[in-house]
């Protein structure tokens, strides 16, 4: 049984149709990569397997509990059970780091102190942040707030990890540190791995599974080794880095042209 | 015309939308303030709120009571000046015992945490927002409206008629220096007379509108804070509407308290 199940999942904006009528499974332990160009729904598709936004009609369920439609409680349950790292890290800037990871532990569980304390260092130890605990988040470099993001994601033991962009605005070396911490990780606590991305390189490194997204609905769901030799024209568009067929010097002479004809200028 | 009627119409049930969304937010608030209690509720909002109480109401004792002095000093002043012609300077007394407690004291106290708490509330959960610390929360299976608002507005509920109260005596004792200069009056029987001229309900009806002006401040802070959308600079916008959307609610709310004051006690 699939533990995050997208059926028919469409959302709009203002009348504009984002996602339209998506299908996905994700099987319990698997690595699946969202992939796709930007506005093509990823972050949108994202939130909604998060229960932060509602959407128009589908359902998405997650550990066999419908998140578009079950009350607060089951949310707050379900929710337990996943980690999450954002694009932006967003660790509360106010706390330390070490306090950034234990949250979650002293307000969700009543574990003792010291074995609170005990598992937030392991937690830091494990993404490689272990003397880092007493800074706040401001004294961190980009990478190392990611690492902490991270951490705290982790927190709770989560059964899936889910990952908004997680080599966004790394340079090259941090951002394969990251992709080869999600997969130690994963080996580690064997959890179910959610990653939105649209850097390649790092795609095709974690993925067990690639979903490629494009315009709101999936090109194309499957093993990575088969999204590679797709001959799918928009999935190899994008694989290849080819732009799209529109010549910005073409652009510039109609620009000039229409402007040169125009009642204004030709007198 | 007709034009100018349905401006005036859909500008009316805006303001009252808005209104009624605060309405919500404070029955919402008021769910989630059991929470913050010491003993009964959880010990960390208890903590927050303590630290808010600090941030509101202590930090902001200096400015409130030197505005109040001032305030003080000019009421006295501009009453004097007018009273003296008639022989009544002992009536100044009156005017500014009977001026502080009732009105001055509260109105001064909330324009001047609206300035002060109205804006850093707004700012703080506005950029929480921004980071998307907001939306973590929600993901980490925290109430946003617990986390963040509750211990705001039990800050706020205690720490506004605490300043009121340091406003009223500041204020009063200005009046007392303006009276030492202008006719030798003694400390000690410038407070006998105060308390002549003070009773219980003068005192009790300006800490019940300090109440609703602290709430009025919190709830509008958050509000504005919460509804952000965009990037840094919705930041900005959104702390100057709270700080002129929460001055403008408190001066609306204390006509109204001071109606229905007016017009339930002995003439």
């Amino acid at each position: 049984m699939p533990i995050i199940s997208v059926r028919n999942l469409v959302v709009e904006y203002g009348g504009r149709r984002v996602l339209d009528g998506l299908n996905l499974d994700v099987e319990p332990g698997e690595t699946m990569v969202l992939l796709g160009g930007s506005g093509a729904g990823k972050t949108t598709l994202l939130r909604n397997l998060l229960g932060l936004e509602r959407p128009q009609s589908g359902s998405v369920v997650v550990k066999g509990v419908d998140i578009t439609c079950c009350s607060p409680t089951e949310l707050k349950r379900v929710r337990r059970s996943i980690g999450v790292s954002f694009q932006s890290a967003a660790l509360f800037n106010s706390l330390t780091v070490e306090d950034n990871v234990a949250l979650a532990l002293r307000e969700h569980t009543s574990l003792a102190p010291s074995i609170i304390e005990l598992d937030v260092w392991m937690k830091l130890a494990a993404v490689g942040l272990a003397d880092c605990g007493k800074l706040y988040p401001q004294e961190l470099s980009g990478g190392m707030r990611k690492r902490a993001s991270v951490a705290r994601a982790l927190a709770l033991d989560p059964e899936i990890l889910v990952f908004d962009e997680p080599s966004a605005g790394l340079d090259p070396i941090v951002a394969a540190e990251l992709d080869e911490l999600i997969l130690l990780l994963k080996e580690a606590f064997q959890m179910t791995v959610v990653v939105v991305t649209h850097e390649l390189p790092s795609a095709f490194r974690i993925a067990d599974r690639i979903a490629m997204l494009y315009r709101g609905s999936f090109l194309a769901v499957g093993r990575k080794e088969e999204i590679r030799v797709s001959q799918d024209p928009h999935i190899r568009q994008f694989l290849d880095r080819v732009p799209d067929i529109v010549k910005p010097a073409h652009l510039v002479e109609s620009f000039f042209e229409k402007y040169l004809s125009s009642p204004e200028v030709a007198p | 015309m007709t034009k100018f009627i349905e401006n005036v119409g859909r500008d009316t049930l805006k303001r009252l939308d808005y209104v009624g969304g605060l309405s919500m937010g404070l029955w919402a608030a008021v769910r989630a303030l059991g929470t913050t209690l010491p003993v009964t509720g959880n010990r960390y909002r208890w903590k927050a709120s303590v630290v808010q109480m600090l941030e509101i109401g202590v930090e902001a004792i200096p400015m409130v009571g030197l505005m109040a002095m001032c305030c003080g000093f000019i009421l006295a002043m501009q009453g004097g000046s007018e009273l003296r012609r008639f022989g009544a300077m002992s009536l100044v007394i009156d005017l500014v015992a009977i001026g502080f407690t009732r009105e001055i004291g509260p109105l001064l106290t909330a324009i001047a945490i609206s300035g002060r708490s109205g804006s850093a509330i707004s700012a703080e959960i506005a950029t929480m927002v921004v980071t998307e610390e907001i939306d973590i929360l929600k993901v980490m299976a925290f109430e946003p409206v617990e986390f963040v608002v509750a211990p705001k507005l039990l800050g706020a509920l205690i720490a506004v008629p605490c300043l009121t109260v340091v406003c009223n005596v500041c204020g009063i004792f200005a009046g007392w220096i303006f009276m030492f200069f202008s006719t030798h009056l003694g400390l000690k029987l410038y407070v006998h007379e105060v308390l002549e001229s003070l009773v219980l309900r003068d005192v009790v009806s300006g800490l019940i509108k300090s109440i609703a002006f602290a709430a009025i401040i919190v709830l509008v802070g958050c509000r504005e804070g919460f509804s952000v959308r965009g990037g840094p600079e919705a930041v900005g916008r959104s702390t100057t509407a709270a700080v002129v959307k929460s001055t403008f609610l408190v001066i609306v709310a204390d006509m109204f308290f001071t109606a229905i004051f007016y017009f339930t006690g002995k003439h």
